[in-house]
This record gives structure tokens, C-alpha cells and sequence, in this order.
């Protein structure tokens, strides 16, 4: 189990490096002068661009830039950006909104998504059942940014039942919305999968065994069908979790909240380049951590599948 | 991460079908009987056609220039003479949003076709050849899949924004380049273990032993199997692109003005949304209804070549 | 062992049961019929099946696939998926009282302590993801509410009894963890976990080596004189059960076409059908000659032919089998068969 651990942790290396070249290259390949807008409408003067350069060593080759920034990170320094703020006092600051979003997001998946799963599997081919795969299809086609602003129009404005906006003042309570924003999509798929893997267990020969065992159906379905059928469940809520930190950065700009996605945002609109490449670097390492853990945990739910 | 290999957009369609190649023609033909008796196939078909003619020759159902602003009548509710009402520049929606059809159909189409053909070639060479060439290529895909879709998309369209004069297919052309470049992984990972699946088969060695061609073995005997699971990940995928376009459009940084398209009316429509909602609707009812028929078609497809779901 | 019980099992080890078999008599199924109602159509897997079983007695049920034995078991066992299974008509008297319009609640109970079922494939028959210990245990935790290191203790008495190796080590070992004959045990102690009247063996040894099947069969024979069960064997192979079973029914299309001993079936048998099972049996002292085979197919469920459903494959066959359906009825003393042509059949 350790050897496993360790080794995915190795095999995690170059896909860190690689991903984080290809960040690297595509925010600063860009030709294009980055104190632009730094001294108001003016060109900067040049004794000023020359100084700027020099300090965010914009004058050494790619190459060198980009190893010294991977240097920096392995003692957790992001960078400091053209605005003098060091990258990871921000993310520090933000990252518990954003955290707390996606966790709702995901307990939200969860529950709502597996008890429809459940509800529609146990009842399949009727009316629940149709309601539950009509309901996760509108869904999932509905672009999130499409339901958040529908949903924040509703429940936060025409029916203030929630507040329409986050802002600074963050709460669990107001977050309530924007999360099951963020998990909308998520918790339609989650509910299909979950159905789908039901459907398939209830058939199985294992199930036929727990009936004549004697079993209440209750005990049938809640400790046999229910274990095994959410196995690949839990490995999309995993896979799922890059989506939803894109969605983060959509759901985070409608209700203003002042998450790591909405520094992203930010950042990309202000050009501010150091800024961008660390955050997306910690979001891409979160994602890999992410996976890993899904992985391992499988391998608890699923005994036959064997990390030696 | 090898051992996640077949995690792909909609991890429901992640799994390959069908059992040997030889059974690959008669599981298409029994397939597409199924599929000619499933309505959903065709209300998704239907759907799909239209959106394509609407596409390809807007004219056929507007004559109203979607450039055309008449100011004065801005915000102006679905009438007679803008059967959708106006935006709040004046436009008339509903000859934006026909026109706006070109733009998603355009990125979901040639989108799905890029990745799926950097998906196979990748796929196939790891399955295929293995050893280094597969440790190498599935480090390449995981480096990919590693960056979330709406991520890259983000990146590339901030470090190579448009502006005004940027030519409409320019632009289009970045967003599909963007959308090819980090959403291949999936479909290349689907390849992957279907070769692997069928590679060992006796007739596959049999004919390796023969002498057939590493293309021929391909074509004839891993495509049939690989083929359904890729359709259907594939259009699911395209409707995946359509949203990730539009998503980007709604940040500002996808298609901007003055290309046409529901990503841009949804995001101009924001402003106005607590007054005038008609505007935000149509353009969030064309997109969605898009995006459906291609996840119900996959639907379809994927019920059709799984056995186990009739 | 846990529950010794020797002598007859109703009296002693079954004290806290509410069933109380009289005469020894267990089981009584009577003119059960089973249908599939299907897209296609009504598949009529079992057409008028009678029989008793008795403590301490080994049935064995003889037949093709399609046959109806496993669904005959199913019945029985009350694990049919209804629908698209639709029972119209028989009833399945377990120590005298119904089971089929038992209340839902009640018979659920009798699953496990009363009667109990091993299963064909026990790979896909266990739960992959529970540990083997614990799915036995669980028969003591949900029928006898026991804590858990209880029944996880019982568990292994059981793996102990039913021979395997390593009972205390392995019992949190997964199924895929066993092999084929191993898992079988498993089933097998499983099922006998809660002291059963009444077993039910479905195909318990088609899926293992022939060596493993015998070890098999002689460990259910073994339990099964130990605690006076009445044993159902359903079997498509004569040689598995020849040793093992009192008395033999073979099913045909839904039906007992001939019930017999074991000795005397095997001897002589007095329906066609039994004789070309039997005839196709490779023996050493016919080397050389052509195996006789039987001709044609089993029919269709969905058709099954009028008068004797097995005319049309049968060498015997005249006008009177293509109208007349014969009955299951005494040809000789202790020898019952559903054929025109039974007494020829027997003597010839």
C-alpha cells in the first residue's frame, strides 16, 4: 500500500512538471508588454519598464524563468506579482471560501445525487424513475452559468429566500445557493451513475444469494446493491473534481465570491500573469491529489482491486 | 495515473462495449435496429439536423440581418415584429439566435473531430506498440488530462485574446484549438483499453503472425470494438464543447463582439436580466436544447450497443 | 460444532422453530405451475410438478436446461423475480403450511433457518466486496441477532466444519481470494449456517474439477446425514448424483416425466427420456460403440408440443403421444413414469 502511495506520488512528478510547463508556456509564450496599464494611460517610462523586467526576470530565456519558478515552488513560494502581493499570501486567503463551495458542491452531489440514484434504480421504469432521468438530462445540458443566473434570479432576487450575492462576509448559509449551483451538473450525473449501477447490481447473482439468505429487502438493497453500486461513484465524484473547479471560477463571478476563482478570474482580466500560473499550478496539483485519493479509496471499497 | 483508465466525460459511457471483433458487424446491425425503434434517437436526430441547417444557412429561417440594431425598440418584449423581442442593443433575438447556431455548431463539431482523431492515433500507439511508447504517451495524456478542460480554455483565450477586427473563423478556430488541445485525453485513454483488450485475442495474433499490417489489425479488429464507446463519448463530448464554448463566451473571453453567438447574447444578456429575462431565455433555450440532443443521442447510441440495458 | 443434532432434527435441534414436520414430512410441492410473461410471449418453464421430501431423504431433480429444475428450486426458495415469473397456480407446503400465500414478512424467515440454498456459481454468488467470515456471520446477525464477534465466531466453526483450511486466518478474506472448490464451502456453510430443514443444491458442483465435484458432493452428503436435512439436488448430470441421492425425478419440459430410487432408475429405467439420458453416457464396457445421443432439440417453452411433450424426439412415439398427454403414473412398485409406452420402455 505505502510502495503504491509512493510510487503514484513519483508518477505524479512529471505530470506536474508537464502541466505546469504547459501553463507556463501559454501565459508567458505571450509576446506583448506587461506593464501595460501599470502607469496609467501612458507607456511606462523606459527607466521603469527596464527596472520591472529586471525584477520579475523577464529578461532571462524561458527556460531558466521556468525552472527557477519550479525552484521556488518546491519551498511553497508562488511568485509575487506585477501588483508587489506574493501569490500564496492571496491563495491562503481565499482558499477556505473556495473550499468551502466545492465541499457543499460535493456533499451536495452526494446526497441529492445518490438518493435520486437510489430512488429511480429501486423503482425502475416507473414514474420516479422518469422523473429522475427527464430531470438529470435538462440538467445536464443547461450550462451551469445559465442555471446560476436563472437560480440567483429566482431565489435571490424575484424570491430573496437566499442572499442573491456572496461578497466579502462569507457564510455557510450563503453559500447554500451558489454551491448547489456549482453542483448541479454533478449531482444530475452522479444520480444517472448511481442508477445505472443499481439497475446492473440488482440483477447480480450476489443479490439473488442476499434473498435467500433471508435478508430484509431493506438490508438487500441498503448493505449489498448499494455498496458495490457506488464503487464508481465515488470515482466520478474524483474525476469530477477538475470540473468542478472550473465550474468554480463561473459560479464564484455570478455570485461574487471572493474564492481562488474568482482571483483566477481576475488575474487573467488584470494580465497578471504570476498570478494566473500559480494559481492554476495549485489547482492542478489539488486535482491530482484529488485523484489519488479517489484511487486509494477504491481500492478500500473495492477489495478486488489490489495496489500491491 | 494508469489505473483510472477509462475515466471520461460522462464516466456512465466510459465503458467499452461489445465483445470480439468478428461480433462487431452483427452488433452494428442489431445496434442500429434498436436505435431505429428508440424516439429518443430520433427527437435527438431531428434536433440536431435543424441545428446544423440553421448553421449552415441561417437565411432559410430569418430574413431579418442580425446586425441590423434598431435602438429605439431595444428590449422590446417578443411581438409580432421580433418574434423573440430585441436585446438591449436593439438586435432582434431570434435572428441572433439562429445565427448564433453557426458558432456552437462549428466548435462542437470540429472540436469532437480533433480530439477524436488525436484521441485514436494516441490511443493506438500506447496499445499497440507498448513499452516506452506507451509509458510515454500515457504520461503525455495524463499531463493533459491534468489541466481541467474550462481551465486551458481559460489560459489560452487570456494570453491570446481577440479583438474587434479578429476574423470570425480566427476566432472560432482558437476556441476549437484550445478545446481539441485538452479534451483529446479522454478519447485517447477509451483507445488505449480497447486495444489492450483485444490485442491479446488469439486472432489478433493469428493475424499478426500472418503478417497483416499493424493498420490492418487496427481497422479490422480493434475499431469495431472500440468504435461504439467512442461514438458515444464523442457525442456526449460535443455537446460538452458546445458548453465550454459558451462558458467561455460568458466570461468574455471566448467568441467576443461582434461574432454572433449564444454565449455572447447570454453573457450581453446578464446586464438586463432582472427586467427584461426574455433576453437571456432564447438564447439559453437554443444552447440547451443543443446540448441535450447530443447527450441524448449518445444516450441512445450507448443503450443500443449495450445489451445489458435492454 | 455448534448445534450437534443427531436423531430426527425436528425434534431436538429445531426446538425454538415454529414448524414441526409430522411424519418426517417437510415439503410438499403440488401441481405447481411457473410462467415467464415475457415481450415475446409466455414461456411456461414448469407445468404441474408434485412431489414430497422427507427428512433425512435426498431428491435429486434430473434434467436439460430448460427442464425447469432451477426453477422448481427458485420457487421454492421463493427468489423468482415476479414478475416477469408468474406462479397461477400449486402451492409449496413446507411442514404442512403454504409458503406461497404466507405472509411476505413470515416467509423471509424461513429463508435461511428453515430452508436454505447453495448456488451454482459461487464466485458470482457471494458478494465480491464483504468478507467471506462476515457473510456468514451476517445469517446470525440478521436471524439471531448476534453481536458481531459472535457470529463472527459461529463463522468460523462453520468454515471449520465445512473443511477449510485456515478457518481463523482466512475468514476476512474476500471470495476472490479462494478457489473455486473453497468458495463452494463457503456457500455451503453459508447456507447450512442457521441448522436448515430443508437444502436446496443447485448445480453445486457444475462449475468445479471433476476431482473437486466429489469432494463436494460427499461433504453435502456428509452434513446432510449429520443433521437429517431433506436435500434437493438439482443436477443435468447423472453421474454426480448416483451416489449421493435416495430418489431421482427428471424433468421435461416443466415436468416429472419419471421418479424412481436411484438403483432402480439407474437399472432399468421406464420413460424414453431417462433411457437416452442414460444411453448417452460413455461407459467402459461399451468401448468402441457409437455413443447414442438423443436426437433433436428440448422444445421451446413458448411451444411446448401437444399430447407428450417429448414426441417428437421419441423413438416410442405413436398417434396416441401426439394428442394424449400421459400422466405421471405407478408402472411397477416404487417405479412412476409419465409414458404411454412406460411398461415397454421398462421391460424392453
Amino acid at each position: 500500500m505505502y510502495k503504491y502511495i509512493l510510487r503514484r506520488l513519483i508518477q505524479m512528478i512529471p505530470v506536474l512538471l508537464g502541466a505546469t510547463f504547459i501553463i507556463f508556456v501559454m501565459v508567458y509564450a505571450l509576446p506583448g508588454d506587461p506593464t501595460i496599464g501599470l502607469c496609467g494611460e501612458r507607456p511606462c517610462p523606459a527607466a521603469f519598464v527596464a527596472e520591472f523586467r529586471d525584477k520579475h526576470g523577464l529578461n532571462d530565456p524561458f527556460l531558466v524563468r521556468y525552472f527557477t519558478y519550479m525552484g521556488n515552488l518546491l519551498h511553497g513560494d508562488l511568485g509575487t506579482n506585477f501588483r508587489d502581493l506574493a501569490v500564496v499570501d492571496e491563495l491562503k486567503l481565499r482558499y477556505p471560501t473556495t473550499a468551502k463551495l466545492a465541499g457543499m458542491a460535493i456533499v451536495f452531489e452526494t446526497v441529492i445525487g445518490i438518493i435520486a440514484g437510489v430512488l429511480a434504480g429501486i423503482r425502475k421504469g416507473r414514474f420516479i424513475d422518469n422523473l429522475v432521468l427527464v430531470s438529470t438530462l435538462f440538467v445536464i445540458s443547461i450550462p451551469i452559468f445559465v442555471i446560476g443566473v436563472t437560480l440567483q434570479y429566482y431565489f435571490g432576487l424575484k424570491y430573496p429566500i437566499f442572499p442573491a450575492t456572496v461578497g466579502s462576509d462569507v457564510t455557510y448559509y450563503k453559500l447554500l445557493l451558489p454551491a448547489f449551483v456549482l453542483g448541479s451538473a454533478s449531482i444530475a450525473y452522479v444520480a444517472r451513475l448511481t442508477r445505472t449501477n443499481l439497475v446492473e447490481n440488482l440483477r447480480a447473482d450476489y443479490l439473488r444469494t442476499a434473498t435467500a439468505k433471508g435478508l430484509t429487502r431493506r438490508r438487500t438493497l441498503s448493505v449489498h446493491a448499494l455498496r458495490n453500486s457506488l464503487i464508481p461513484v465515488v470515482t466520478f465524484i474524483g474525476a469530477d473534481f477538475g470540473g468542478l473547479l472550473g465550474g468554480a471560477i463561473v459560479t464564484e463571478r455570478i455570485f461574487n465570491i471572493q474564492g481562488v476563482g474568482g482571483f483566477l478570474f481576475t488575474g487573467i482580466r488584470n494580465r497578471d500573469p504570476v498570478s494566473v500560473v500559480g494559481t492554476v499550478t495549485v489547482l492542478v496539483l489539488v486535482f491530482l491529489i484529488a485523484n489519488l485519493l479517489v484511487d486509494l479509496l477504491y481500492g478500500v471499497l473495492d477489495p478486488r482491486i489490489s495496489h500491491d | 495515473m494508469t489505473e483510472a483508465s477509462t475515466i471520461a466525460v460522462s464516466a456512465e459511457a466510459g465503458q467499452p462495449v461489445g465483445g470480439q471483433a468478428d461480433e462487431g458487424r452483427s452488433l452494428a446491425s442489431d445496434a442500429w435496429r434498436q436505435l431505429k425503434g428508440n424516439p429518443i434517437f430520433w427527437v435527438s436526430v431531428s434536433l440536431i439536423t435543424l441545428f446544423v441547417v440553421m448553421a449552415l444557412v441561417p437565411q432559410l429561417f430569418t430574413n431579418v440581418d442580425p446586425g441590423a440594431a434598431v435602438l429605439k425598440e431595444a428590449r422590446a418584449e417578443p411581438g409580432a415584429d421580433a418574434w423573440f423581442g430585441r436585446d438591449i442593443q436593439g438586435y432582434d433575438i431570434y435572428s441572433r439566435t439562429v445565427y448564433g447556431a453557426r458558432a456552437s455548431i462549428l466548435v462542437g463539431v470540429f472540436s469532437t473531430l480533433a480530439t477524436v482523431v488525436i484521441g485514436l492515433v494516441m490511443g493506438v500507439l500506447a496499445g499497440y506498440y507498448g513499452g516506452f511508447l506507451d509509458t510515454l504517451v500515457s504520461r503525455v495524456t495524463d499531463i493533459f488530462f491534468a489541466i481541467p478542460l474550462l481551465l486551458g480554455g481559460i489560459l489560452f483565450m487570456s494570453t491570446f485574446p481577440n479583438d474587434q477586427n479578429t476574423p470570425y473563423l480566427v476566432v472560432v478556430g482558437k476556441v476549437v484549438l484550445v478545446l481539441s488541445v485538452f479534451g483529446w485525453p479522454s478519447i485517447a485513454r477509451l483507445m488505449r483499453s480497447s486495444v489492450l483488450q483485444v490485442k491479446p485475442n488469439d486472432y489478433v495474433q493469428a493475424a499478426r503472425a500472418l503478417g497483416a499490417s499493424p493498420w490492418r489489425i487496427i481497422r479490422s479488429h480493434v475499431m469495431p470494438n472500440a468504435l461504439a464507446p467512442v461514438i458515444v463519448v464523442s457525442t456526449i463530448n460535443l455537446g460538452v464543447f458546445i458548453t465550454a464554448e459558451a462558458t467561455l463566451s460568458f466570461l468574455g473571453i471566448g467568441l467576443t463582439p461582434p461574432a454572433v453567438s449564444w454565449g455572447v447574447a447570454i453573457s450581453d444578456a446578464l446586464v438586463a436580466v432582472r427586467t427584461y429575462p426574455h433576453i437571456l431565455l432564447f438564447p439559453s433555450l437554443f444552447l440547451s436544447l443543443a446540448v441535450l440532443a447530443f447527450i441524448m443521442l449518445g444516450d441512445a447510441v450507448r443503450d443500443a450497443f449495450d445489451p445489458k440495458s435492454r | 460444532m455448534t448445534t450437534t443434532d443427531t436423531g430426527t432434527r425436528r425434534g431436538k435441534a429445531a426446538a425454538g422453530s415454529e414448524y414441526h414436520a409430522k411424519d418426517g414430512l417437510l415439503l410438499e410441492v403440488e401441481d405447481l405451475y411457473v410462467e415467464f410473461h415475457t415481450a415475446d410471449g409466455i414461456a411456461r418453464a414448469i407445468n404441474g410438478v408434485n412431489f414430497d421430501l422427507y427428512e433425512g431423504q435426498t431428491l435429486a431433480i434430473l434434467g436439460e436446461s430448460g427442464s425447469g429444475k432451477s426453477v422448481t428450486a427458485q420457487a421454492i426458495m421463493g427468489i423468482l423475480d415476479v414478475p416477469p415469473a408468474v406462479i397461477p397456480k400449486g402451492q409449496i407446503r413446507y411442514c404442512g403450511e403454504d409458503l406461497l400465500t404466507m405472509q411476505a414478512e413470515k416467509r423471509r424467515k424461513t429463508r435461511g433457518p428453515e430452508i436454505s440454498m447453495v448456488f451454482q456459481d459461487a464466485l458470482s454468488s457471494l458478494n465480491p466486496v464483504f468478507p467471506v467470515g462476515w457473510q456468514i456471520a451476517e445469517m446470525f446477525r440478521v436471524h439471531r441477532g448476534m453481536n458481531r464477534s459472535d457470529s463472527l465466531e459461529r463463522a468460523i466453526k462453520l468454515m471449520q466444519r465445512v473443511q477449510i483450511p485456515g478457518a481463523k486466518e482466512r475468514v476476512k478474506a474476500y471470495p476472490h481470494q479462494f478457489s473455486g472448490g473453497m468458495r463452494q464451502r463457503i456457500m455451503i456453510a453459508m447456507a447450512i449456517a442457521l441448522d436448515p430443514a430443508v437444502l436446496i443444491a443447485d448445480e453445486p458442483t457444475t462449475a468445479l474439477d471433476v476431482t473437486v465435484q466429489a469432494q463436494i458432493m460427499a461433504l453435502l452428503q456428509e452434513l446432510q446425514e449429520e443433521r437429517q436435512m431433506g436435500l434437493i439436488l438439482i443436477t443435468h448430470d447423472l453421474g454426480v448424483v448416483a451416489d449421493v441421492a435416495d430418489k431421482i425425478a427428471v424433468m421435461y419440459a416443466g415436468r416429472i416425466v419419471e421418479r424412481a430410487d436411484v438403483y432402480d432408475l439407474y437399472r432399468q429405467p421406464a420413460h424414453p427420456y431417462t433411457k437416452g439420458l442414460l444411453e448417452s453416457i460413455p461407459r467402459l464396457d461399451q468401448k468402441g460403440q457409437q455413443l447414442a445421443a438423443i436426437g433433436g432439440l428440448p422444445p421451446n417453452l413458448m411451444r411446448i408440443p401437444e399430447g407428450c411433450a417429448f414426441n417428437p424426439r421419441c423413438k416410442y412415439a405413436q398417434d396416441v403421444c401426439r394428442e394424449d398427454r400421459p400422466a405421471l403414473r405407478l408402472v411397477a412398485p416404487g417405479r412412476e413414469s409419465a409414458c404411454h409406452f412406460a411398461e415397454e420402455v421398462l421391460n424392453g
